[in-house]
C-alpha cells in the first residue's frame, strides 16, 4: 500500500473522514462548507433588502412623512451619517486585521496570527457597543413606521451575524491559544475569516442603502 | 504525507436507545428522518381525515366551529409538508446518498444529527399550539393579514409557535443542504465522476441548491412576519402602512422552489427503481441529469404564478415561464417510459408505486398547467381544482415515490425483505383510495367549491362528490393498515434480503444490509453509472477489467 493510499484510509476510515487534510485535493470540506452556508446568508439577507426596497419604493417621500416633529428630525438619518461612517471604517479595518491574521497562521506566524485576531475581536465588539449606543440615541424605534421597522430589522440583523461572528472570532482565539493551528491545519481560521469578511460587506450595503441612497 | 492517525471511534459500540439519540451514522440518522416524517404523516393523516369527515355532507356536524377546522387545514399542510415531505425525502437522500457515492459518511456527522434532532423539536413546537388556545389557523401559507396578530385574524402564541417551528425546520433544512453539496462534492470515491452519478444524488444535489437558495428567504420573511406580530412591525399588514403582496412574494419565492424540493427526490427514487425492474439502464441519463438541473434553475422563476390573481406581478412572463418548466419535466416523463419501453418488467412493489408516481404525477403535471394559463387560473383560483392539483403532484407524485422508496431500500436498511403479498394490497389500497379522494375534487374545483372552507350549502349540489372524496379519505387511511402490519412482521421474520435482493445497479447493493458503520469494506471499480451491472456482467464485456478483488488495487476504505 503506497502512502497516500495509507493516507485515504486513515482519513477515510475516521469518524471526522475528510476533514482537515483532505487527502484528494481541492477545497477542504469545512471551507466549502462554509461559503456555502454564506451563500445561504446572502440569501437571507436579499429576502430582508428585497423587503426593504419594497416597503421603500411604495413610499414618496422617504422617509414616510410624519407629524411628529421629533419623528421626522430622527428619520432623518442621512443628514448625520458620521457615526455610521465610524462604525463601517471600524468594521472594514477588522476586516483587514482578520485577513493579516490568516496570512500569518498560512506562513506559521502564530504570534501575529493571535495578535491580529485579537484585535479584530476587539474592533467586532467595538461595533456592537457602538451600535447600541447609536439604537439608544437615534430618537426612534421598531415599531415608528415602516421606516423604524426595516431600518431597526435590517441593521438589527446584521448586528447580530456581528455578534455570531465574534463568537466565531472567540473560539478561533480560544483554539489558538491551545495552539490548535499551524501552517497546515487551520480552516477554522479561514473559515471564521470568510465569514467575518461576509459581515463587513453586508454592513458596507447596508450603510450604502440606509444613509446614502 | 502527514497523516493524522484517529482514534478508530467506529468501533465503540453504544447499545440500544443511547447509540439511536447520540448516533453520528448517516444510516441510523436517514432511518431516524424517515420514522419521525412517517409520525407526523399519520398525525397529518388523521387530520386530513377529521378535515374530510367535517366536508362530507353539508352543516358544521364534526367539529365546533370553523375556527377549529381552520386550525385543522393549516396543520394538516403544515405537518405533511414540512416535517413528512421534505424530511422523509431528506431521510432517503441520507440513508442512500453516501452509500451510492461510495463515502463512509456524510462529510459532517454531527451537524447531520443537529439537523435531524430539530425536527421532532419543531413539530412539537407547531403542534404544541393545539394546546395553548389554537394552533395556527391562517393556512400554510400564513398570507398577510391573516396570519397578523389582530381580531379575526391570528391572535394567540398559535401563529408565533408555528413561526418559531418553520424557523427551526428551515435551519435544518439549511444545514442539511450544505452537507449534501458538500458531501456530493466532495466524499465520492475514486472513479465516481459526476456523470457517473445514480440520478437520485444528482436530484439530491439539486434539491440541496435550492434548498440553499430559497429556506433563507423563508427565514427573513417568517422574520418579519415575527416582528410584525410581536414588535410592532409594519411589513406585512396594510392596516399599519405595510404590504401584503410583499408577503406573497417573499413566502412563494421559497415556497415554489420548495415545490420542487417535495418532489425531485422522489423522481431519483423512481429513477432508481425503473431501470432496476425493467432490466435496463435508465433511458437518456444525461438528458435527465440536464433536466433535473433545468427544475432547479427554472424553480426560481415561476413564484408568482401563485399570485396571478393579486394583479401585482407581470403575468406574460410568470405564465410562459410556468409552462416552460413543464418542458424538463415532460423530459423526464420521456425518460421513465422509454426506460419501461421494452423492458422485461417485474411487478414487484417498488416498481407498482413507481408506475403510480409516474401516472398520477402525470395527472398533476396536465391539470397543474391549465392553473398555468393566466385566464383559466382567474377562474380556478382557490377553488378544489388547485386542491387536486396539489394532492395528484405532492401524494400522487411525492408519496407514491416515497413508498417506491421503501419497499426498494427496506431490505437494505433492515436486512429483511418487506412482504409482497401485503405491499400490493397496500398499493392497490392506496392507488384507489387516493383517486376516489382526489379526482372528484376536480369537478368540484370546477362547480366552483372554494377551498378552505369548513361548510357549504346542499343547494350547491356539491354533497355527492365531496361524499364520494371523503369515502376515498378513509380508504387512503386504510391503506396503511396493511403498511404498518407488513412493517411490523417484516422487521420481526421478513424473508432475509441478502446483500442484493433485486439485482440493482448502484453500490449500496454492493454492501451487506444492512450495511456496516462506515459502509463499504471494500468497492467495485466505477466505470459507469452502474457498477454492479458492470461488476455481473464483466465477462460479457472484455473492454471492461474485470475486478478481481484478490489483486486488483481496490480503495480499500
Amino acid at each position: 500500500m503506497t502512502s497516500d493510499a495509507a493516507a485515504l484510509t486513515a482519513v477515510e476510515h475516521s469518524p471526522v473522514g475528510g476533514l482537515a487534510h483532505d487527502q484528494r485535493g481541492g477545497i477542504s470540506n469545512p471551507i466549502l462548507g462554509m461559503i456555502l452556508f454564506i451563500c445561504s446568508e446572502v440569501m437571507f439577507f436579499s429576502g430582508l433588502f428585497a423587503a426593504y426596497f419594497s416597503t421603500r419604493a411604495a413610499y414618496s417621500p422617504w422617509p414616510p412623512a410624519v407629524d411628529d416633529e421629533v419623528l421626522r428630525e430622527a428619520f432623518n438619518i442621512k443628514a448625520e451619517p458620521w457615526f455610521a461612517l465610524v462604525l463601517t471604517i471600524v468594521l472594514v479595518i477588522s476586516s483587514f486585521t482578520c485577513q493579516f491574521g490568516v496570512w500569518a497562521i498560512r506562513r506559521d506566524d502564530r504570534t501575529a496570527f493571535m495578535r491580529f485576531f485579537a484585535v479584530t475581536l476587539v474592533l467586532g465588539v467595538t461595533f456592537l457597543i457602538c451600535q447600541i449606543y447609536d439604537y439608544m440615541t437615534l430618537g426612534f424605534g421598531l415599531s415608528d413606521g415602516p421606516f423604524g421597522t426595516t431600518f431597526y430589522t435590517l441593521t438589527g440583523f446584521h448586528g447580530a451575524h456581528v455578534f455570531g461572528g465574534a463568537i466565531m472570532l472567540s473560539v478561533v482565539l480560544y483554539r489558538g491559544m491551545a495552539g490548535q493551528f499551524s501552517s497546515r491545519h487551520h480552516d477554522a481560521v479561514e473559515a471564521t475569516s470568510l465569514y467575518w469578511h461576509f459581515v463587513d460587506v453586508v454592513w458596507i450595503g447596508l450603510f450604502s442603502t440606509l444613509y446614502l441612497l | 504525507m502527514a497523516t493524522t492517525v484517529l482514534h478508530p471511534a467506529a468501533t465503540r459500540y453504544r447499545s440500544g436507545l443511547y447509540e439511536w439519540l447520540t448516533t453520528t451514522d448517516h444510516k441510523k440518522i436517514g432511518i431516524l428522518y424517515l420514522v419521525n416524517s412517517f409520525v407526523f404523516f399519520f398525525i397529518g393523516g388523521v387530520l386530513a381525515l377529521v378535515v374530510r369527515t367535517e366536508l362530507a355532507a353539508p352543516g358544521l356536524q364534526f367539529l365546533s366551529d370553523e375556527g377549529l377546522y381552520n386550525q385543522v387545514f393549516t396543520m394538516h399542510a403544515s405537518f405533511m409538508l414540512f416535517l413528512f415531505v421534505i424530511p422523509i425525502l431528506a431521510g432517503f437522500a441520507n440513508y442512500v446518498v453516501p452509500l451510492q457515492i461510495g463515502a463512509p459518511d456524510m462529510a459532517f456527522p454531527r451537524i447531520n444529527a443537529l439537523s435531524f434532532w430539530m425536527l421532532p423539536l419543531a413539530g412539537l413546537l407547531m403542534g404544541s399550539g393545539f394546546l395553548v388556545g389554537g394552533a395556527a389557523a391562517a393556512g400554510w401559507t400564513s398570507y398577510s393579514p391573516l396570519s397578523q396578530d389582530r381580531p379575526l385574524s391570528s391572535t394567540g402564541p398559535g401563529q408565533d409557535l408555528w413561526i418559531v417551528g418553520l424557523l427551526l425546520i428551515g435551519t435544518s433544512s439549511i444545514l442539511g443542504a450544505v452537507n449534501f453539496i458538500v458531501t456530493i462534492f466532495k466524499m465520492r470515491a475514486p472513479g465516481m465522476t459526476l456523470f457517473r452519478m445514480p440520478i437520485l444524488v444528482w436530484t439530491a444535489l439539486t434539491t440541496s441548491v435550492l434548498v440553499l437558495m430559497a429556506t433563507p428567504v423563508l427565514a427573513s420573511a417568517l422574520i418579519m412576519l415575527f416582528i410584525d406580530r410581536n414588535y410592532g412591525g409594519h411589513f406585512f399588514d396594510p392596516a399599519t402602512g405595510g404590504n401584503a403582496v410583499l408577503w406573497q412574494n417573499v413566502f412563494w419565492f421559497y415556497s415554489h422552489p420548495a415545490v420542487y424540493i417535495m418532489v425531485l427526490i422522489a423522481m431519483g427514487i423512481v429513477s432508481e427503481v425503473l431501470p432496476v425492474f425493467s432490466r435496463k439502464p435508465l433511458f437518456g441519463y444525461k438528458a435527465f441529469v440536464f433536466a433535473t438541473v433545468g427544475i432547479g434553475a427554472l424553480g426560481f422563476s415561476v413564484w408568482a404564478h401563485h399570485m396571478f390573481t393579486t394583479g401585482a406581478d407581470y403575468l406574460p412572463f410568470f405564465s410562459l415561464m410556468t409552462f416552460l418548466i413543464a418542458v424538463p419535466t415532460g423530459v423526464k416523463m420521456f425518460n421513465w417510459v422509454f426506460t419501461l419501453f421494452r423492458g422485461k418488467l417485474t411487478l414487484s412493489t417498488p416498481l407498482l408505486f413507481a408506475l403510480g408516481f409516474l401516472s398520477m404525477f402525470l395527472i398533476g403535471g396536465i391539470n397543474g398547467a391549465f392553473a398555468a394559463s393566466v385566464p383559466i387560473d382567474y377562474a380556478i383560483q382557490d377553488t378544489y381544482w388547485v386542491v387536486a392539483h396539489l394532492h395528484y403532484v405532492l401524494f400522487g407524485g411525492s408519496v407514491f415515490g416515497v413508498f417506491a422508496g421503501t419497499y426498494y431500500w427496506f431490505g437494505k436498511m433492515s436486512g429483511r425483505m418487506l412482504d409482497e403479498t401485503l405491499g400490493k394490497i397496500h398499493f392497490v389500497m392506496m392507488f384507489v383510495g387516493f383517486n376516489m379522494a382526489f379526482f372528484p375534487q376536480h369537478a368540484l374545483g370546477l362547480a366552483g367549491m372554494p377551498r378552505r372552507i369548513a361548510d357549504y350549502g346542499a343547494a350547491n349540489g356539491w354533497t355527492e362528490l365531496n361524499t364520494v372524496s371523503t369515502l376515498g379519505a378513509f380508504l387512503l387511511g386504510a391503506s396503511m393498515i396493511p403498511f404498518l402490519w407488513n412493517v411490523f412482521v417484516s422487521l420481526r421474520s421478513g424473508k432475509p434480503a441478502g446483500d442484493d435482493p433485486w439485482e440493482g445497479n448502484t453500490l449500496e447493493w454492493a454492501t451487506s444490509s444492512p450495511p456496516p458503520p462506515y459502509n463499504f469494506d471494500r468497492l467495485p471499480e466505477i466505470r459507469s453509472e452502474r457498477p454492479l451491472f458492470d461488476l455481473r456482467h464483466a465477462k460479457a464485456r472484455p473492454d471492461v477489467t474485470p475486478p478481481d478483488p484478490g489483486t486488483a488495487p481496490q480503495p480499500t476504505l
